[in-house]
């Protein structure tokens, strides 16, 4: 686990806070319903009913990360999952989950995954698993923060 | 030998809600409501399959102190205690269905898979539940 848990021991969390957390949480939901679409930070903020700037502070508060790197993770953990799956060409499949520039994607995935995604490909197949634990489960732990085509990469460096 | 899977549980905050959401939107049938004292054994399960009851669990005293309870409730806020999979003969008329009845709460709409259809949603406090068309012809080749 690289990151701590962030719950207090001994103070009780607040009816408030639960129900901020259930509201980040439909937003979290949405990046993972629509990775595929063009998403930006106001729109996901807008499900969870908060502004912007309250939005990536909270977020990364209750989930550990900012939206924009837990969206980013989730586009290659779906693009890892085309490329095992599918025949589809990296470029369609760079377009399928939402990156708008294959470039971008490329150095994305590399930075993420290590290596590039025609070599990821070459060393893996389908999956058994069913899909929502190929979800949650093999969405890669590890984000790069430079590029931000979501709108809250400055943000994600901020403390 | 363990021969079936008797009672399971899912931690809600508030087991009132948790009964109108389970029973009214997703349409699972109310099974033991037993109150002894402040507690109160409330259960529900599939429509005709009483042998397996999900218990609706509040964190709280005397079970949890009210601290344990805290860490709970904000557990089960961010989605991160766990859920419930059911098996449906037909997920995508269940999912116009749970719309129509209000549902609003999807994670994933229909989505064909190699072992079915299946679908997501989350019910009112963060809990997971995933619902499963199996296909028929993957079983058959089996």
């Amino acid at each position: 686990m690289p990151e701590r848990p962030r719950w207090r021991s001994v103070i009780p969390v607040s009816r408030d806070a639960e129900d901020l957390n259930r509201r980040l949480l439909r937003a979290r939901d949405a990046m993972d319903r629509a990775y595929a679409e063009p998403l930006n930070v106001r729109a996901v903020a807008a499900v969870a009913h908060v502004s912007e700037a309250h939005f990536i502070r909270s977020f990364r508060a209750v989930f550990g990360e900012t939206p924009h790197r837990y969206l980013q993770r989730r586009r290659v953990e779906r693009s890892m999952f085309l490329l095992r799956d599918t025949d589809r060409s990296v470029t369609d499949i760079c377009f399928d989950v939402g990156f708008t520039s294959r470039g971008t994607f490329s150095r994305t995935f590399r930075e993420i995954v290590g290596e590039a995604p025609s070599d990821y490909r070459m060393g893996h197949g389908p999956m058994v698993a069913p899909n929502c634990f190929q979800m949650a489960f093999t969405r890669p732990r590890v984000a790069a923060m430079q590029s931000s085509s979501f709108g809250d990469g400055s943000a994600a460096a901020a403390p | 030998m363990i021969n079936k899977l008797n009672v399971t549980s899912v931690w809600v905050l508030d087991k009132e809600e948790a009964l109108d959401f389970y029973v009214n939107k997703l349409g699972l049938e109310k099974g033991a409501d037993v109150k002894q004292g402040t507690y109160r054994w409330l259960t529900v399960r599939v429509p005709g399959d009483p042998g397996v009851e999900i218990s609706l669990e509040a964190p709280g005293p005397p079970v949890q102190d009210e601290a344990t309870a805290a860490q709970l409730r904000e557990l089960i806020t961010k989605g991160a205690m766990g859920g419930l999979v059911f098996v449906t003969d037909d997920v995508r008329g269940l999912y116009e269905t749970l719309k129509k009845r209000g549902v609003t709460d999807f994670t994933q709409e229909p989505a064909d898979n190699f072992y079915g259809t299946d679908m997501g949603i989350r019910d009112p406090f963060g809990n997971a539940i995933r619902i499963l068309e199996r296909k028929v012809a993957h079983k058959a080749k089996a």
